[in-house]
């Protein structure tokens, strides 16, 4: 098995974690944290796929998004900061509101 | 030009009063609604004038209405000998009632509105009697019915007068319904609706208009039974009488309720082809006739023994007419015209010097007090009795000699029950003139008091009346007639019966006479006796043979149940409504179900979002 296999098993392994966190876990920082970890886990993939087919623009891209998930970690922070102020729990639970 | 100009001026007196009437104040609406009758009159006038020097119908064509597939149908008006004399009748009396009116009615607030109705009425009136077709016929036979049932509820604030008005539309539209289905059966025998084009197709039918005359008969028949209150759908004209009298005089006595007989003479050639119809005419008639008679011999309200009396009146007209004496029937028309009118507004002068009081019980002694109003009454009441030279008897005695003798379906039973109802005329109408105008006073002094004569555009109406109906008698109306509508043959077996039957109903109009006088000479204890004697048919006679509540029962009742359970209940309620809320309540349950996924829980939703997109992924995989 050559190194890109691993690697690759290693971004399903990132993706599938951070799913896994985003689905069950209750803190709130972590479960952004679980995002940030599966979006990694598809980069990482799309870092791979472009070493395979010898394509550079294939790590450019991986570089923007970057910039891009930066700047949604910027404004999700605050967000996240005002809704635990609102309701004093970082359990995600509590943010049920919209419930049919 | 001339004959649309007769409809037309009462029609611009209806928009005048109609549109002005209340904000130009009575004197602008009494010359306006009196002298565009008057006018209509005048220009009838002028119109037989011409008729009678060029000798052939007036037709006038105003308006083609429709072309359908090439056929045309207008908007005409047809003047004739028969349109003359109905015309004169309806221009003539309605414009002697419009000037009663103006006395009768002074002191109504709603003024302007009565002159309105009353002007439209005539003005609808005048299109049926001038309509050349059955179309143009059949919208003023319907505005008649509009401007009646106007009329009859014109003080609507009562609930009972608001509900004779409805009960009077809507029996007449039972009888209308016969009168559509009769235009359409005979359009597509003679394809034409033309009333002297369908008489000339006649005059040579085919096997399959014969063959259908007769239906087509019956069914015009059924729309004259509504409009002229004959069995079964008599009842509405009694009930009629909640309308102001001088509205009893012109719309239910004299003219509209004339409409029915004068349908069945303008029709006179296919009556003439169907001897089944014209039996079933004068078999209802002389049924009505008698019926009406009998009832009128018990009732109490001065006006209800004038309505029974004119349901009989036109019983016997339709006798004629179903024995082939159309011409006949016509002349009843114009005599009952002027002293049905002259009764009735007598009656309403009665009315008038009682303050309101309609119920002969308490009336009695008026003759000396309100004398003019006493002596027309007399004369219309002697009239309509058949004395002799009185208009009522010649009138009378040819429907009597035609029923006995015509070739075209007389019959000693016609003859007989006709001459019964001739009796009983004479008799209630007797009776009405002793107990309102003779014996002794049965008013309250409140209402003594008051008693006083009506003025004088109410007298003054009364007396030209009472003449006509003394001399109206001498108007040769079937010979006038006669050329168009031959009388029917003699048969010769009865012809020697001529002046033997004549002396007969003399003797009938006094017999009438001598028997009213003897029962109610007075203070009536005679009258009372028999009534206590026979107290079953007293209340039988009283209660209108139960007519009225056999509808009820058999008709409204159930008509009522099936409105309510059926079509409100179980179509309206449960099936309509009952689909469209249960598919809403069904729609509510399933959301409220659907709604339970919706916890509000984010984790929950990422967690089927990623089982939807393995499932689709899977599915993917096995499928491409």
């Amino acid at each position: 098995m050559d190194r890109l296999q691993l690697l690759l098993l290693l971004s399903f392994a990132m993706f599938t974690l951070g799913m896994v966190g985003l689905a069950i876990r209750r803190d709130l920082l972590v479960v952004l944290m679980c995002l940030e970890l599966a979006l990694n886990g598809v980069l990482l993939s799309l870092v791979v796929f472009a070493q395979q087919a010898d394509i550079a623009a294939g790590a450019v891209l991986v570089f923007l998004v970057f910039v891009v998930a930066a700047a949604e970690i910027a404004i999700a922070i605050p967000i996240v900061l005002l809704m635990v102020r609102h309701k004093r729990t970082l359990d995600v639970g509590a943010f049920s509101d919209l419930r049919g | 030009m001339r004959l649309t100009l007769i409809a037309l001026a009462p029609l611009a007196g209806f928009l005048l009063n109609g549109l002005l009437g209340q904000r130009l104040g009575k004197t602008f609406v009494s010359v306006v609604g009196c002298a565009l009758p008057l006018a209509a009159f005048a220009l009838t006038l002028a119109a037989v004038v011409e008729l009678e020097s060029r000798g052939a119908p007036i037709v006038e064509v105003v308006y083609t209405w429709a072309v359908i597939g090439g056929v045309e149908f207008e908007i005409a008006f047809y003047f004739d000998r028969l349109t003359a004399v109905m015309a004169l009748v309806v221009t003539g009396v309605g414009s002697l009632i419009h000037i009663y009116s103006t006395g009768y009615m002074h002191e109504d607030r709603s003024y302007a509105r009565y002159f309105a109705y009353l002007n439209l009425f005539l003005f609808f009136m005048l299109v049926l009697v001038l309509g050349r077709s059955l179309l143009v016929k059949f919208v003023g036979w319907e505005g008649v019915g509009l401007a009646s049932y106007l009329l009859i509820g014109f003080w609507f604030q009562d609930e009972d007068k608001a509900a004779a008005g409805k009960k009077a539309f809507i029996v007449n539209r039972i009888g209308d319904a016969g009168f559509l289905l009769g235009m359409f059966l005979l359009y597509t025998l003679t394809g034409t609706l033309d009333v002297d084009r369908i008489n000339a197709a006649f005059a040579e039918p085919t096997p399959q208009m014969l063959a259908l005359a007769s239906t087509a008969g019956v069914l015009l028949f059924i729309g004259a039974c509504g409009k002229s209150a004959q069995i079964p759908l008599h009842v509405w004209l009694p009930d009629a009488m909640a309308g102001p009298t001088p509205v009893s005089a012109l719309i239910h006595a004299a003219t509209m309720v004339t409409a029915g007989v004068y349908l069945v003479a303008r029709l006179s050639g296919l009556y003439d082809s169907a001897p089944a119809a014209s039996a079933v005419v004068a078999g209802v008639g002389v049924a009505t006739a008698l019926l009406a008679a009998t009832i009128a011999v018990v009732q109490t309200d001065i006006k209800k023994v004038l309505a029974y009396s004119t349901v009989s009146q036109l019983g016997l007209m339709f006798v004629a007419a179903g024995v082939g004496a159309y011409a006949v029937a016509i002349f009843h028309v114009v005599t009952h015209a002027f002293f049905k009118a002259c009764l009735f507004l007598g009656a309403g002068s009665v009315i008038h010097a009682l303050s309101g009081e309609q119920d002969v019980r308490k009336m009695g002694g008026l003759a000396r007090r309100i004398p003019i109003t006493f002596v027309t009454f007399a004369v219309a009441t002697a009239a309509i009795a058949g004395i002799p030279p009185l208009a009522g008897f010649y009138s009378k005695d040819a429907i009597l000699w035609y029923s006995f003798a015509s070739s075209a379906g007389g019959s000693t039973v016609l003859w007989a029950l006709a001459s019964a109802t001739a009796l009983l005329t004479s008799f209630y109408m007797f009776r009405l003139l002793w107990l309102t105008f003779f014996g002794r006073s049965r008013m309250s002094a409140e209402v003594e008091h008051h008693v006083h004569e009506s003025p004088l555009s109410m007298t003054g109406v009364l007396a030209p009346l009472a003449l006509l109906s003394a001399i109206g008698g001498f108007i040769a109306v079937p010979q006038f007639l006669g050329a168009q509508w031959p009388l029917p043959a003699i048969l010769e077996a009865r012809a020697p019966f001529y002046w033997p039957l004549i002396g007969l109903a003399v003797a009938i109009g006094f017999g009438g006479l001598a028997l009213a006088a003897f029962f109610y000479a007075g203070d009536g204890a005679r009258a009372a006796r028999v009534q206590e004697r026979f107290g079953a048919l007293h209340r039988l006679l009283s209660a209108k043979y139960y007519v009225d509540e056999f509808y009820e029962r058999t008709l409204h009742q159930p008509l009522l149940w099936l409105s309510d359970r059926v079509f409100l209940g179980l179509g309206d309620r449960r099936l309509l409504d009952g689909s469209l809320d249960g598919l809403a309540a069904f729609a509510v349950r399933v959301a409220g179900q659907l709604g339970r996924i919706q916890t509000g829980n984010l984790q929950l939703y990422l967690l089927l979002a990623m089982i939807g997109l393995v499932g689709a992924l899977a599915w993917g995989l096995r499928h491409v």
